[in-house]
């Protein structure tokens, strides 16, 4: 039986981290834009817990479900702060939210 | 055969977070966002975490994924932007970023090299991680998290109120 070995773990980890910061990125809608910091965090949880299966250490998995409390955490603020901003402003396009800008 | 399952799930989370940053829906999104998470959850089984697999699909899948859904269908965003293309600076960026990246894997997997250990029939279960997050060392984060789990509760209320 072929094991995994941790390097395809990290190799996942870091794209699916790329592709995350590319929608960061690119995208332009709030919404898609949260999503795809959900998908970097994940790619970080990924990795915690290839490195607690690496080390045969189990505090890479309670690292990673922090990670999981800090995101939900985070989703809850986030999307209230969306709403707040489409009852506001009408629209979720950053390019339209400028206000602060100096 | 671990290795065949986890390239599978992998490739296709890696797939459907392709999807996610690539359609122009919220709602699409969305669907392919909780794709991926399940098929990480795949990987969380094959890498020994059982239990983190399991909170993955009911936390992340479930709960967050539900409250995106909600906002979408709150907002009634329809698909509404073309697909900007990459700038010059953010390509230089992402290069930057993919180089670090890149050297940052090796390293790990250098310090970590060749095959997983053996690990107990406890490893990964429930009750095994109760025990480490209980432990001394992970108390105070623990702690740490309840508070601010309880401050994004109140926070999340504040801002949903009628007038801030």
């Amino acid at each position: 039986m072929v094991s995994v070995g941790l390097l395809p773990v990290l190799v996942v980890s870091l794209l699916l981290f790329t592709i995350g910061v590319v929608g960061v990125l690119v995208r332009r809608n709030l919404l898609v834009v949260f999503m795809s910091l959900e998908l970097m965090l994940n790619a970080v949880a990924l990795a915690f817990v290839g490195f607690a299966r690496a080390r045969a250490d189990m505090d890479g998995q309670v690292a990673a479900l922090f990670v999981m409390a800090v995101a939900a955490a985070e989703v809850a603020v986030g999307l209230s702060l969306v709403i707040l901003l489409f009852r506001t402003r009408h629209t979720t396009q950053l390019d339209d939210l400028t206000m602060l800008k100096g | 055969m671990e290795l065949v399952l986890f390239v599978l799930f992998s490739g296709a989370a890696l797939a459907a977070a392709g999807v996610v940053v690539t359609r122009t829906r919220p709602f699409s999104a969305a669907m392919a966002l909780v794709a991926c998470l399940f098929f990480l959850a795949g990987d969380y089984v094959i890498l020994q975490a059982p239990f983190v697999a399991a909170l993955q699909i009911l936390v992340y899948a479930g709960a967050i994924l539900v409250l995106f859904l909600f906002v979408v269908m709150l907002l009634r965003l329809e698909g509404d932007e073309a697909l900007p293309r990459l700038g010059p600076r953010q390509a230089v960026g992402l290069v930057l970023a993919g180089i670090v990246g890149c050297a940052s894997v090796a390293f790990a997997a250098f310090e970590v090299s060749g095959p997983f250990p053996e690990t107990g029939p406890l490893f990964g279960t429930a009750d095994a991680l109760a025990a480490t997050l209980l432990d001394g060392r992970n108390l105070l984060a623990l702690e740490g998290i309840s508070v601010l789990l309880t401050t994004a509760l109140v926070g999340a209320v504040v801002l949903g109120r009628k007038e801030l």
